[in-house]
């Protein structure tokens, strides 16, 4: 019998609500299928399952809120019989042919009040205050109120949203982080929620990984005439991106200097499949990081088609749980007006990060003479634990190699 | 196609692609990426949307001439009326 | 924009009236001969007539049910009665018959008599002669109930009022009548559905009605100083409550503080309490409260009699209970 979990869809990520079921006992589940719909900090999820088998029991109701590694299912696998099922952490049933005793017992042992003596002290909170601490999933026993007879109001609030952890904002484009300030009207709740999961998750990655840091600009000539004269032969709808370029080379790259496409628990562990995460800035504020898996294996429009698909529906916080939890490998890019380059967070438990900043003319020495060309600093943060120095330079290189020859892509 | 109902379809599609601001807004002489906040994914969708609703086919060597309200605009009626 | 006197406001306001529409008439005691109880009426006789300034005995209830009977028969009768401790006589005319017609009759009989009433403290006439009993008509369904808190209102109330199929009661403050306030000069009939936010803030909803909304105005102008920024929101119309106004208020500053003379038990601001619990109940940072007219007969010594109504340092004391800055 498969117990399917409740998944950890970033690395920060404690809990989740499960909000539907889309299968019911009895179904069966093919390989890729969608088993429900999970709300996290990063809005709702599809959780996917990737076996075969008969889902014989939800361990877990429609709205409830559990943590992650949560049995939230038994699956059957095919082939398998039907077995007597043992729900593994539920307290157990009283068995049919059970003294008389024990029914009474465990009937009485639930009923009975908690062992505590004293009253649990109930929180006095106003309503706004309540409805506030909700949308920013705070806990209410920690914060001191200073309203009437002690209650906490909004003031109290507001002083310990003003205490959080202060963002580490390097990695996406300024400009939509500023956006927060001139709107109107009052944040919409996920991406209060979202901003929250992006800073817990940079401040671990600066607390826990030694960044180290190397940049080298690359020049683009070639790879935009190349994506000129494919763009000629394109419809408007496949129309090529830069980013999609850097998404293949950076793909490329990876598979020459394989250590870079890794995890680090405890150790380097290299990953097979090549998934790329990139930094999709919403448009409200904060950052989503989705995937394009097996990027190495696509055509560059194929992974055009992707982003197509992918960063709408980030933005429409629509996106499945196998594209946010499994990147290798994360590219952030900052794109026209931004900043010349940008030095990326590692989002652990990954180990680097590549920066592309903007496309812009600049004037290079090229053979003994000055021209001008349009160029891209491209950095890398990578892991120290994992990698060093030379085994950085060694993929920049090889992303140079293959930017300098798009065909090859 | 008159301008009217070109500049209402601007505004619509951009209004699709960035909700959150209001595109009646725009001067003419404003760049109407960095006024609405538009990057390049989104600026892409825009052209396609554009291009798809308006039945006219934009080259990327014409991108430049799409930069602000009015260029938008004379570029398209230019466009449609052949 | 001119300066004029609550009570010249409320009399161009008859005196409009009566040009406008020949089926209207005012009928009340010493509302002819003698100008007014109140010099409300001065001079309108002679301009109009005794069939249209028609003085009445002392009888409450026999002038109140023959408004309604001239209402019944299709005149437009203003009924002023004194002063509304006196329409303790006339209630049973007020709420068996002008509220009920319409309702007993099948909706065949409208009674579109306007009663218009003086109310309030402030002339040390004592206990039985200060009354504000704007929560008993603000209590009973088939009629309108409105309270002139401005010089616009008491300029342009009544003219809507007239226009009304049903019975409509204007409580006007006698307090008030030579308080000197400006009106733009075509000023007319105004709206009679609707509160309005006399001064827009963002701090806590200070709502209030009749003589409570200058006073809130001058708190508010006190509080603005110590950087307290404080909206007043004037009901205008008792029954039926503009929630609408106040709950968006509500929605707004998180805090309401409802002021009144009325005595605080079973009052207008025991109603718009109740509704923000009820219907803005998230949005509020803070309890509801309320400053009222303390639970006692009106007493006859004017330090007495001020002391036993809301003033405006009472209400500036009371705010700045509730927002501590």
């Amino acid at each position: 019998m498969i117990s399917f979990k409740m998944p950890s869809l970033g690395a920060d990520m404690e809990d989740g609500t499960l909000v539907e079921w889309r299968k019911q006992p009895g179904d069966l589940l093919q390989r890729g299928d969608i088993l429900a719909d999970v709300d996290t900090q990063k809005g709702l999820i599809e959780i996917e399952f990737f076996g075969e088998g008969v889902l014989e029991k939800q361990l877990v109701e429609e709205g409830q809120k559990v943590p992650v590694g949560t049995v939230l299912a038994l699956i059957r696998p095919v082939g398998a019989e039907a077995e007597q099922v043992v729900p593994p952490a539920a307290a157990p049933e009283p068995k049919k042919e059970a003294i008389p005793m024990e029914p009474i017992l465990q009937e009485e042992k639930p009923a009975s009040p908690p062992v505590a003596t004293e009253k649990t002290k109930r929180i006095k909170i106003s309503p706004l205050a309540r409805k506030m601490a909700e949308m920013h999933q705070m806990d209410i026993s920690q914060i001191k109120g200073t309203g009437p007879e002690g209650a906490i109001v909004k003031a109290d609030i507001e002083k310990r949203l003003a205490e959080i952890v202060p963002e580490k904002e390097v990695v996406e484009k300024p400009r939509e982080v500023l956006q927060q300030a001139p709107v109107q009207q009052a944040a919409i709740p996920e991406s209060e929620a979202i901003r929250k999961a992006v800073a817990a998750a940079m401040s671990r990655s600066n607390q826990d990984i030694p960044h180290y840091y190397l940049e080298k600009r690359m020049d683009m000539s070639k790879a935009l005439a190349w994506l000129k004269e494919a763009n000629k032969e394109r419809s408007v709808q496949q129309r090529l991106l830069p980013v999609a370029l850097f998404i293949k080379a950076v793909a490329k790259a990876l598979d020459d200097v394989p250590d870079l496409n890794a995890v680090w628990e405890n150790g380097l562990q290299r990953k097979n499949e090549i998934n790329i995460g990139f930094v999709v800035s919403l448009r409200t504020g904060g950052i989503m990081v989705p995937a394009i898996l097996n990027a190495d294996t696509l055509s560059m429009d194929a992974v055009m088609a992707c982003l197509n698909d992918i960063i709408p529906r980030a933005r429409a916080f629509k996106l499945r749980s196998s594209e946010l939890s499994q990147s290798t490998f994360t590219i952030t890019s900052i794109g026209e007006g931004g900043g010349d380059k940008v030095f990326g967070v590692i989002y652990p438990p990954q180990v680097g990060i590549v920066g592309f900043g903007e496309i812009r003319d600049e004037a290079v020495v090229h053979e003994g003479m000055i021209g001008i060309k349009p160029v891209v600093d491209v950095t890398l943060a990578a892991d120290h634990r994992a990698t060093d120095g030379l085994i950085g330079g060694k993929f920049l290189a090889a992303l140079n190699k293959y930017l300098q020859n798009p065909a090859s892509l | 196609m008159n301008e009217a109902t070109i500049k209402t379809t601007i505004f619509q599609l951009l209004k699709r692609i960035a909700p959150e601001n209001d595109p009646s807004t725009l001067m003419p002489d404003e760049n109407i990426r960095e006024a609405l906040n538009i990057d390049s994914f989104d600026a892409l969708q825009f052209i396609v949307a554009i291009s798809e609703k308006l039945n006219v086919d934009i080259p990327e060597e014409d991108y430049g001439k799409t930069a602000t309200l009015k260029s938008l605009m004379a570029y398209l009626q230019q466009k449609i009326k052949h | 924009m001119i300066t004029i006197t609550y009570r010249e406001a409320l009399k161009s306001a008859i005196r409009e009236s009566l040009q406008k529409d020949e089926r209207v008439f005012l009928m009340g005691e010493d509302v002819g001969h003698y100008g007014g109880a109140f010099a409300v009426s001065k001079g309108l006789l002679k301009e109009f007539g005794p069939e249209r300034i028609m003085d009445v005995p002392l009888s409450e209830s026999g002038f109140t049910g023959a408004g309604i009977g001239a209402a019944l028969a299709g005149m437009r009768p203003i009924v002023e009665i004194m002063t509304v401790n006196f329409s303790l006589l006339a209630m049973d005319q007020i709420f068996n018959n002008a509220a009920t017609l319409l309702h007993m009759s099948g909706g065949q009989l409208n009674v579109p008599v306007v009663i218009r009433m003086g109310c309030g403290i402030g002339r040390q006439l004592a206990a039985q002669h200060s009354h504000s009993w704007e929560p008993f008509y603000a209590h009973v369904p088939g009629i309108h109930v409105l309270s002139v808190g401005t010089h616009e209102d008491a300029r342009g109330m009544l003219l809507s009022a007239l226009q009304s199929p049903d019975p409509v009661i204007i409580f006007e403050y006698t307090s008030m009548l030579n308080l000197e306030g400006e009106i733009p000069e075509d000023a007319g009939a105004v709206d009679i559905r609707k509160a309005k936010v006399r001064r827009e803030g963002k701090d806590l909803s200070l709502i209030t009605y009749g003589t409570g909304v200058y006073k809130a105005m001058e708190a508010a102008e006190i509080l603005a100083r110590d950087g307290m920024d404080i909206e007043v929101v004037d009901l205008r119309v008792l029954r039926p409550l503009d929630e609408e106004t106040f709950l968006a208020s509500v929605a707004k500053t998180h805090r309401a503080l409802i002021v009144e003379d009325a005595w605080k038990s079973v009052s207008i601001s025991s109603e718009v309490s109740s509704r923000i619990m009820e219907k803005a109940f998230f949005e509020l940072d803070l309890p509801v409260e309320r400053l009222c007219g303390v639970e006692v007969s009106i007493p006859y010594p004017k330090h007495l009699e001020d002391a036993s109504v809301p003033q405006v340092q009472d209400i500036v004391d009371r705010v700045r209970k509730i927002l501590k800055p």
